[in-house]
């Protein structure tokens, strides 16, 4: 499996979301992009969800630091987290090689359709290529 | 109410160009526009403690004293005896308040230049240098013989640490250089232009600081990374000076010392001169002396991965608020967080289970003798 970034859509946050339909539900893995990573740089703890935890599009879920700053994550859509990558936090150079696949970090059944005002990747690169 | 903003542009060091051009992320610092990384401040902290680093610190203050009673106008300003000092000397010391405040910590040197005129030098940090100009003009009035100048913008300020640093940079110089010893500078020259030549530095490593000409500066750092390039030296930004001082644990002026935090109080007491002396701030120092510091500086140990911040309350087994972290991060060196306190005395000897509120996780931590890291 290779994760496409052209196919992803994105928070401002620089959080990217995989929306697959399954049946009736809706699925989103989700991730950083390799944007963000570039800019948080040295990345050394990770703090995580646990499963069953609800989360708010637009509100924290985690947090990741780097060895300057905090940074938190943004959950992109609305649901309950059904999926951690647990083994992320101890391979966070790993993260950093691979943001789309190995980099994926909670898996969310949505519970209201993606919101409006996520980004599609050409429109996600133009907001980085202006904060860059 | 007046508000006071500083929407003056950024000063920047004559390295500017060379940062930008080497794709350095530049932020602002004390009023100048600094390199806070370049390749990534873990990579560059490797370097430093493997090979050598250079570090443009041109933001410092650098005051020049010339005159007759030069040290004795410095020796009843600073906590360290000034009037001793020999020629090509160097000490670390502070500036305090009447109430034992710590106003700056500087770095004073005794310099004489090839011509044999002497003079003393001060080198302030730079979110300090107005304030500190500002302290000691008026106190010039009792000194005529006394001239201080501002040398900060006509010069630059290089700082070259690690393990390969004095090995392999010596022989740029004319002097003997490798044969200084800590805390001794000289000023001499490098192709024929004048350099101060100090070894002290601010990384836990050996090395040099220098100052040259400002016009001068990009040759000698130039001339620095080439003579160090088969050892992979590397230009390192102000994240790497940082993580790299906690982990030598340097005090930084406004963590681990402020006006509101005595010199006793942060493990400075080797940088005070009590006996037979006055100077502003040695009535309040003794009587702190005597009756014992109310508060320590302490290294902690935070248990986990997650690093603890400044800010961050120190709490002892009873959850009472005892301390504050002054300084945290993750060590690259020792792969784990540290950090350095100011904690109540009384808990420091009670060590009854310390822990560290790291934004509402209680995370235990543990008390460690500083520094976190000594070179081999």
């Amino acid at each position: 499996m290779s994760r496409d970034p052209a196919k992803l859509i994105y928070a401002k946050s620089h959080e990217w979301a995989d929306v697959v339909q399954d049946g009736n539900d809706q699925f989103a893995t989700v991730g950083i992009s390799a944007f963000a990573i570039e800019q948080l740089t040295d990345l050394v703890y990770m703090d995580l969800p646990k499963v069953g935890q609800q989360v708010t599009a637009g509100e924290e879920f985690g947090e990741v630091e780097s060895v300057k700053a905090v940074s938190p994550l943004y959950s992109p859509v609305d649901g309950e987290v059904v999926e951690v990558h647990d083994e992320l936090p101890d391979r966070l150079d790993d993260l950093k090689t691979d943001p789309y696949d190995f980099g994926w970090i909670i898996k969310i059944k949505l519970s209201a359709a993606p919101p409006a005002d996520l980004l599609d990747f050409p429109s996600y690169q133009q907001q980085c290529a202006e904060a860059g | 109410m007046n508000r006071i903003v500083n929407d003056s542009p950024l000063a920047v060091t004559p390295l500017h160009d060379w940062h930008l051009e080497a794709g350095a992320r530049m932020a602002p610092f004390a009023g100048f526009s600094m390199p806070i990384q370049y390749q990534g401040i873990v990579a560059e902290h490797r370097v430093c403690r493997s090979s050598a680093a250079l570090f443009d610190v041109s933001h410092m203050g650098r005051l020049r004293f010339d005159g007759d009673g030069s040290e004795a106008f410095l020796d009843q300003l600073l906590t360290r005896r000034v009037t001793d000092l020999p020629i090509g000397g160097v000490r670390y010391s502070m500036i305090c308040n009447e109430a034992g405040g710590v106003l700056d910590d500087v770095l004073v040197s005794h310099l004489q230049t090839p011509s044999g005129s002497r003079y003393h030098l001060l080198v302030v940090n730079a979110s300090n240098r107005d304030k500190i100009v500002r302290w000691l003009t008026p106190q010039l009035a009792d000194f005529p013989s006394v001239t201080m100048t501002d040398r900060t913008e006509l010069t630059a300020m290089i700082a070259i640490q690690g393990p390969q640093a004095i090995e392999v940079t010596a022989r740029l110089f004319r002097a003997r250089v490798d044969g200084l010893k800590r805390y001794k500078a000289v000023i001499t020259d490098q192709f024929q232009k004048p350099v101060i030549v100090s070894r002290t530095g601010y990384t836990g490593e050996d090395g040099f600081e220098l100052i040259v000409r400002a016009e001068e500066a990009r040759r000698v750092w130039e001339n620095l990374l080439l003579a160090g390039k088969s050892q992979g030296f590397a230009a390192a930004g102000l994240g790497a000076r940082d993580s790299l001082r906690l982990e030598a644990a340097m005090p930084l002026y406004g963590h681990e010392l402020s006006e509101q935090i005595d010199p006793l109080t942060a493990g400075l007491g080797f940088a005070c001169n009590l006996d037979g002396r006055r100077f502003i701030g040695s009535d309040a120092l003794r009587a702190i002396a005597e009756r014992g510091p109310a508060k320590t500086r302490v290294g902690l140990l935070p248990a986990g991965k997650r690093p603890v911040r400044e800010g961050a309350a120190v709490v002892d087994g009873d959850g009472r608020t005892v301390g504050v972290v002054t300084s945290g991060g993750p060590s690259p060196t020792l792969g784990r967080p540290i950090a350095m306190a100011l904690v109540d005395a009384v808990a420091v000897d009670a060590d009854g289970g310390l822990r560290i509120d790291n934004r509402g996780n209680q995370q235990p931590a543990e008390l460690t003798p500083l520094p976190f890291y000594r070179p081999a």
